[in-house]
């Protein structure tokens, strides 16, 4: 089996947490389709560490996983507030930039 | 310069100021006392005057011109101007004639301006107005000079429209006010001129410079300088073609006309001239042109005058001409600045008086300005009638009076050259001195002589409006009465030995003697014959024959001249109209064009705004849908290159 | 370079069940579904992670991802409410095209990108885990990326203060003392309120009584010792038909359990005796264990 195989699940996940992101409204979900994403671009680095021999690839998914726990520690911490404040959690209820 | 007063230049301006703000600013509250104050700034600042006389008659002629500097006033790059002074015979004349008349004018108008609520204003007016005037002939740069130019122009738009709650007043102001404005064009462009053209725009600089700057600049430059200057004293002087604001400006109060419109800032312009002497000398095309314009506005007052009924405008009127004969021997050159400045000092004299005595004689007919309803006044203003009859003599130019010394000087100079000129020149002025008479005469006899055309309230005068003469107060008889006294004596005091040639030699060069074309006994001969036909003309016609109460018909000349041979309607046809239309096509083409494509871009792109608009609908897929199409667009683009 | 047979299988097993969860969070309607859909996904990739040679975040991803992270969704979502299934009608025009074309076209370009592209020979991580690979990610980390990670570790502290921040309710207005409590309740003294606590509901034998009133010593029962929630539902019950239900389970009860039957002509004392004693307001009988109600320490206010 090529290693570039994971490269294309890496792929396939992009994309699936891409278009959760663009369909589903509620907000938690479309936040998980965004975590879904960062994971597949860190399996891609640590896809590319391997071929490279090099774990800089390995450091920098590190990376992507701390600052990716501050980005739910914020999220979340948004929509919590959202709820409260609208009782929903939904995306589309969020669209006062219209207009 | 020896001259130990030099430094109190500064006051002459200073003072009439002074009084000016205190008048015009303090405001009601120097109502009761407000007009002696202005009587006063103007006296004092005569006694200063004076002063400095004295002192520069005690001077050797070759140090009486100095400058008195107070101060830099604008320092950038290239354009330096001081805050100078210029002190010499010829601004002393000035300044003796403006605070000398001027004061006996502030006198006169204490009384002539008794009922009216605004007198402390006025006189504010008339206090900034000596002080503007001052500055304009005291200034040592065409800057400076700029300054009190434009002062004396709001002065007179001020007072010409003084009765603002008229609306002719107010229009009238309005009119000297945009006239002169196009001769101030003119000044401001010949200072541009002279600035490119000698890098300085004080007297000091330039008029020594002159004949170098002709020869490196070149004539054109020159000539183009003297033009424009020619266009200022024009708009300044109501000579053609912007002589028609004058006789408008009649509507201010008579003192006005006498101090502003006829003894002092009308004659700015034959200074201005006299002033630039040297400049106009290096450009001989422009003073050609000068005299040109000299002596067709002698023409046209003089025409203007003869039909005139209103007797202020007929004064105005005469002013004119007058100052057509000071333009006419300031385009003479060197041998007629003397004598346009002579002239200009008697007629400051003679003309104020009349004016003075006009407004006595208003002052009786309950302020009726037609002669057609004057007549036989003189045995009810007895000193009315003396005064303006000496200022009448003195205007004829009769024998000994001053008119005679001035005036035949200017037919003499304007006699004296080769070729055509000297006849074309002479035989105008020769003319205009005799209508000049017949005009004069008439103003006089219409007024004075004659059968009374008006009412004094008994049987038999039906229609005729009712009106109760009376000779003035001695405040404004007086002023009268030493006016009279300069008409009758100044000429031949000053003329005597040349006096005044001499006297003003220092600033206007010596001029060699020429002989005139015709010898000088047939010329005086020649002008006091036509004076005597016009006289006698005018009062066949008006103190023997009766005086219609009407206008009659009369011949195409006379109808013309009686609306300023139609001078209102050429400007509206030749200026105002076309330039109404240029507003209007600019304006429309400004709508139309530049504004309709600015807004049409403008509109365009707010409809193309409101396309984009839809795109922003406020959902945060639609976006994340947006962002995910472009990131897919560049992983294409970048598979397609990279393949 | 190849993977080994076994990276092969494991692959080809966790790949497709990987995808499988990937698409669970795509269609499943509730979002616990999901979540628990992308758990497993992440517990998939940590595999991975140790199969690729990277065991150390393999570890990381268990405990950063599944174990905290995601145990925060589940907490997020406990407090939005696990039921809140998600409307699947679309809303925005159109936007349900644009994204499975977009997401189908994205995994067609990323897929044609890796196959166009040109990869050198894999090197391996053998060489760099030398020395076990916490210690080779840990010298670059601390070596390279030092900085990178100081700032990181101030990015941490800033969102956990932001977490603060942004879920902190302000007080609108001065919490209240207790003297300022006591001096509301005596000054609502004259309403009808009450400075005791109110008394607890009647609880009986067989039933959850709080939808019960208590009675009272004059034997009355107590409306206000039920909780006001269940008297405004209309929950409440009627104290005498408790009684009754009571007593007549009580006799019948009774006999069978001593062995009489009903027919017997003995008189037997203790249903009289009950009677007389609910009827009376027995205290074992009819109050409760507990003395007061959460409500009432609250601030007595029923």
């Amino acid at each position: 089996m090529e290693i570039t195989n994971y490269l294309g699940l890496a792929a396939i996940l992009f994309a699936i947490g891409a278009t959760t992101v663009l369909l589903r409204r509620n907000a938690i979900v479309v936040f998980m389709g965004v975590e879904l994403m960062l994971n597949a671009t860190n399996l891609a680095f640590v896809t590319f560490a391997r071929i490279h021999g090099d774990v800089t690839g390995q450091v920098l998914a590190f990376f992507v996983m701390v600052v990716a726990a501050a980005e739910v520690v914020v999220g979340l911490a948004i929509i919590i507030t959202i709820f409260r404040s609208r009782r929903s959690a939904s995306v589309d209820d969020v669209n006062l930039l219209n207009s | 310069m020896t001259m130990q007063t030099l430094s109190l230049a500064p006051w002459l301006v200073a003072t009439p100021m002074v009084g000016a703000l205190v008048l015009l600013v303090a405001g009601r509250r120097t109502d009761r006392w407000g007009h002696w104050l202005g009587v006063l700034a103007s006296a004092a600042t005569f006694v200063v005057g004076l002063v400095m006389l004295l002192d520069m008659l005690g001077t050797p002629a070759d140090q009486r011109v100095g400058t008195h500097t107070v101060g830099t006033w604008i320092d950038s790059g290239p354009l330096h101007v001081d805050l100078g002074f210029q002190v010499d015979p010829l601004s002393m004349t000035f300044v003796m004639l403006v605070t000398f008349v001027g004061t006996l004018i502030h006198v006169y108008s204490v009384a002539y301006m008794d009922h009216d609520v605004d007198r402390r204003r006025f006189f504010g007016y008339l206090n900034l107005f000596v002080a503007a005037m001052l500055l304009l002939v005291l200034a040592d740069s065409y800057l400076l000079l700029f300054v009190g130019w434009e002062g004396v122009g709001l002065a007179s738009f001020l007072l010409i429209g003084f009765w603002d709650g008229k609306r002719e007043n107010a229009v009238a102001g309005k009119k000297a006010f945009v006239m002169n404005r196009v001769g101030d064009m003119g000044l401001i462009v010949a200072m541009m001129l002279l600035l490119a053209t000698f890098g300085a725009v004080d007297f000091g600089t330039v008029l020594p410079a002159a004949g170098e700057g002709a020869a490196a600049a070149g004539e054109g430059t020159m000539t183009a300088i003297g033009l424009m200057l020619l266009l200022a004293a024009c708009g300044k002087s109501a000579q053609l073609p912007l002589q028609a604001w004058l006789g408008d400006a009649m509507a201010g109060p008579t003192p006005v006309s006498a101090l502003i419109h006829a003894a002092t800032m009308v004659t700015a312009g034959v200074y201005l001239l006299v002033r630039s002497g040297p400049l106009l000398e290096a450009a001989p095309d422009a003073q050609l042109v000068v005299a040109i314009v000299g002596a067709l506005t002698l023409l046209f007052g003089a025409i203007v005058g003869c039909a005139k009924d209103d007797i202020k405008k007929a004064l105005a009127a005469s002013t004119m001409s007058q100052i057509g004969y000071m333009m006419l021997a300031a385009g003479l050159g060197p041998v007629g600045y003397a004598f346009a400045i002579f002239h200009l000092l008697t007629h400051g004299f003679f003309k104020a008086g009349l004016f003075l005595g006009a407004g006595s004689v208003m002052h009786a007919m309950d302020d009726d300005v037609n002669m057609r309803r004057f007549g036989g006044l003189a045995r009810l203003l007895p000193v009315t009638a003396i005064t303006m009859g000496l200022g009448w003599l003195a205007i004829l130019g009769v024998p000994p009076f001053s008119g005679f010394w001035s005036k035949d000087k200017i037919i003499e100079a304007a006699f004296v050259g080769e070729g055509w000129r000297p006849w074309v020149f002479g035989l105008t002025a020769l003319l205009g001195a005799g209508i000049t008479a017949y005009y004069m005469s008439r103003l006089f006899f219409m007024t004075f002589a004659g059968r009374r055309r008006w009412s004094d309230g008994g049987p038999g005068d039906d229609g005729a409006p009712e009106r109760h003469p009376h000779e003035s107060s001695r405040l404004m008889t007086w002023p009268m009465i030493v006016l009279a006294v300069g008409s009758v004596a100044l000429g031949g005091i000053l003329a005597l030995g040349d006096r005044f040639v001499t006297w003003l030699e220092p600033v206007t060069g010596h001029a060699e003697h020429h002989e005139p074309v015709l010898p000088v006994w047939l010329l005086v001969t020649l002008t006091l014959l036509l004076v005597l036909l016009g006289a006698f003309l005018a009062f066949r016609q008006y103190a023997v024959a009766a005086v219609p109460v009407e206008p009659p018909p009369a011949p195409a000349l006379v109808r013309a001249a009686r609306v300023d041979l139609h001078q209102d309607d050429v400007n509206e046809s030749l200026v105002m109209r076309p330039g109404q239309y240029l507003t209007r096509a600019l304006v429309y083409s400004d709508r139309t064009a530049v504004d309709g494509g600015w807004l049409g871009l403008a509109g365009g792109i707010g409809r193309l705004g409101a396309r984009l608009r839809r795109f922003q609908n406020g959902y945060v897929r639609s976006y994340a849908a947006t962002m995910l199409g472009g990131l897919g667009v560049v992983a294409l683009v970048v598979w397609v290159l990279a393949s | 370079m190849t993977a080994s047979g076994a990276e092969a299988a494991l692959f080809w097993v966790l790949a497709p069940l990987m995808v499988l969860a990937a698409l669970g969070l795509l269609f499943a309607r509730k979002a616990v579904h999901a979540a628990v859909c992308v758990m497993f996904v992440m517990v998939g990739l940590a595999i991975l992670y140790v199969a690729q040679e990277a065991p150390f975040l393999g570890v990381v991803q268990v405990v950063v991802y599944t174990g905290a992270v995601m145990m925060l969704f589940l907490f997020v979502l406990m407090l939005v409410g696990v039921d809140a299934a998600d409307s699947l009608t679309e809303t925005i025009k159109g936007q349900r095209w644009v994204g499975v074309l977009l997401g189908l076209g994205l995994v067609v370009v990323l897929l044609g990108v890796i196959a166009q592209a040109t990869f050198p020979p894999a090197v391996g991580l053998a060489e760099a885990n030398a020395v076990t690979n916490p210690v080779a990610l840990a010298r670059v980390l601390l070596g390279d990326y030092v900085l990178a990670m100081e700032v990181v570790g101030v990015l941490l502290v800033t969102a956990a203060l932001a977490g603060l921040v942004l879920t902190h309710r302000r007080r609108l207005s001065v919490r209240p003392t207790q003297r300022v409590l006591a001096a509301a309740r005596v000054a609502a003294l004259p309403q009808g309120r009450t400075l005791t606590p109110l008394p607890a509901p009647g609880v009986y034998a067989q039933n959850n009584a709080m939808d019960t009133p208590a009675l009272g010593p004059d034997g009355e029962p107590l409306p206000h010792s039920v909780p006001r929630v269940l008297r405004i539902r209309g929950q409440e019950r009627s104290a005498t038909a408790v009684l009754a239900e009571e007593e007549t389970l009580v006799a019948r009860d009774d006999l069978r359990l001593i062995g009489v039957g009903p027919t017997s002509g003995e008189a037997v004392p203790a249903p009289v005796g009950l009677v007389e004693t609910t009827s009376g307001a027995s205290p074992g009988s009819t109050t409760g264990g507990t003395g007061t109600t959460g409500e009432d320490e609250d601030g007595g206010v029923r």
